[in-house]
């Protein structure tokens, strides 16, 4: 049986050590599972983007027990199985949109860059970017550089896909196109894909389900199944009645976390 | 209300006219009026001492032009690394960062005569004082360059279990040449001002020596001749480092 993807049970997470801590989250409980997309909704300090650096390992929970892929979160970072999307691209301005996909290959133990494939001629491609590998990041749109983001994230193949409001700086056109083509990459690969964001209407339209987290300390408040609202496949129409009403419910809860 | 840009053409030439309407007043209306000679020679006297005494002025530039290029190199290439050290030990970087912050406020022609008491009377101290002299901006810049890269980038390299040596030589140095070279700038003119001090202070030889002689002897045209001669080489030096950044950061 594959494990749960996420697997957190009365996590407390804060910072300042444990004694005088300022807990951001507090006794959380979160199961995701191996294959899904869940957004994650919630006010600013709630907790969203600490949420995804536990399970990234870049933090360390004060207390409770996270598992992720069957794992802890360290054993899983140092197996290259999580991919990280930040809010700003943090692309690297001195090297090529190309090198820049490739930066997983370049650093990390060489036992385990050995074994990646360079993909980033089918990434670039796949992300609409052909054509564009040999410019430099600040000749790029802001689109254009959230899709090296992705790339980047991607070239790994990683089992777990962290997106830190990915798309958050962008226009609301270019926002709704990588909603889509980040849909058909989820649909391709399988991979488990936590989606942190500030815009329900996004929320809605890209989880199978969708969590709304409250601030002081961050705990869930309301855990919506989007499955029986869309078709096969997580597809669905923005302006689908279902979908609107969705959006409606997560917004009392959201106004009611903030 | 803002003035609309110059056109390309006038970028260029209007220093070029600025600098010879200086040039011509220079020559023509100072001994008008009455500006002696021996206070302000006219730049073609200038020049004549450039055409005449060419073997003399050569033979002053070397030893300048070595020491402020040793100096140049010496100098940052101690403070990179000592920036390279004190970001990796923050316990070095408290402990011995103030002092050396101390030591920058002490005037560089105060330290001088220690330098040359230490060294003699050679080359060696003139390069130690051209070192000096650059040593600090490009310690400070660099710090602050290696520590420039954010909170995110860090954390990419996190998630890819970058090791130390990966992150300084994939993010934190190349965050930091853009301010590496800002300071090199800097110390293009220093080093050279470092070597001439140098020479003031104890020396036969060197544009530095040249600038002294020709105060005491009243021959002010040779004094100029070498100010111009200094003045060009710090331009010659800042123009390499431009070269040299210009091949490095295209971004």
């Amino acid at each position: 049986m594959t494990p749960d993807a996420i697997q957190a049970r009365q996590l407390d997470v804060g910072y300042g050590g444990r004694q005088a801590a300022v807990k951001v989250l507090a006794g959380l409980d979160l199961t995701v599972a191996a294959g899904s997309f869940l957004s994650i909704l919630g006010p600013s300090g709630c907790g969203k983007s600490t949420l995804l650096r536990v399970v990234a390992d870049l933090l360390d929970p004060l207390g409770g027990t996270i598992s992720v892929l069957g794992e802890t979160p360290h054993v899983v970072r140092s197996r290259r199985d999580v991919g990280f999307v930040f809010q700003d691209s943090t692309l690297l301005p001195w090297r090529t949109v190309r090198d820049n996909v490739r930066l997983p290959l370049g650093v990390g133990q060489r036992s385990l860059t050995r074994k990646i494939k360079d993909r980033s001629t089918e990434l670039l491609e796949l992300m609409g970017l052909g054509g564009l590998g040999e410019r430099l990041p600040h000749q790029l749109s802001g689109g254009q550089r959230q899709r090296v983001a992705i790339a980047r994230a991607l070239l790994g193949e990683p089992k777990l896909l962290l997106m830190d409001e990915p798309f958050g700086a962008l226009d609301e056109i270019t926002r709704d196109r990588l909603n889509d083509e980040l849909l058909a990459l989820w649909r391709r690969s399988g991979t488990t894909i936590l989606f942190v964001t500030h815009s329900i209407g996004e929320a809605a339209y890209l989880g199978e389900r969708v969590i709304v987290l409250a601030a002081n300390p961050g705990r869930v408040v309301k855990d919506l199944d989007m499955r029986p609202f869309k078709q096969e496949g997580n597809r669905c129409k923005r302006e689908d009645p279902a979908i609107v009403a969705a959006m409606a419910d997560l917004r009392v809860a959201l106004e009611r976390a903030s | 209300m803002r003035q609309a840009p110059l056109s390309p053409q006038m970028t260029v030439a209007l220093p070029v006219l600025g600098a010879a309407s200086i040039l011509l007043a220079w020559q023509y209306l100072l001994p008008l009026l009455g500006v002696p000679a021996y206070i302000v020679p006219t730049p073609t006297a200038i020049f004549g001492v450039f055409q005449k005494n060419f073997a003399l002025l050569m033979d002053n530039l070397r030893p300048t032009l070595i020491e402020a290029l040793a100096g140049f190199v010496i100098g940052n290439l101690a403070a990179v690394l000592l920036a390279v050290l004190f970001v990796h030990s923050r316990v070095l970087q408290a402990a011995y960062f103030p002092i050396v912050l101390f030591f920058n406020t002490i005037p560089i022609l105060a330290l001088s005569p220690i330098i040359i008491l230490i060294f003699g009377l050679g080359m060696t101290p003139k390069i130690v004082i051209a070192a000096v002299i650059c040593f600090f901006p490009t310690l400070v810049n660099m710090i602050r360059g290696l520590d420039s890269a954010s909170d995110n980038e860090h954390e990419l390299f996190r998630v890819l279990s970058a090791t130390r040596s990966e992150i300084f030589w994939s993010l934190r140095l190349p965050r930091a040449l853009p301010m590496l070279f800002s300071s090199l700038r800097i110390a293009s003119a220093t080093a050279v001002i470092g070597a001439i001090v140098g020479e003031w202070i104890g020396s036969d030889k060197g544009l530095g020596a040249l600038i002294i002689q020709a105060t005491f002897n009243y021959q002010s045209d040779r004094l100029y001749a070498a100010i111009v001669l200094s003045s060009s080489l710090s331009i010659a030096l800042f123009c390499l480092v431009v070269l040299v950044e210009r091949r490095i950061i295209k971004y």
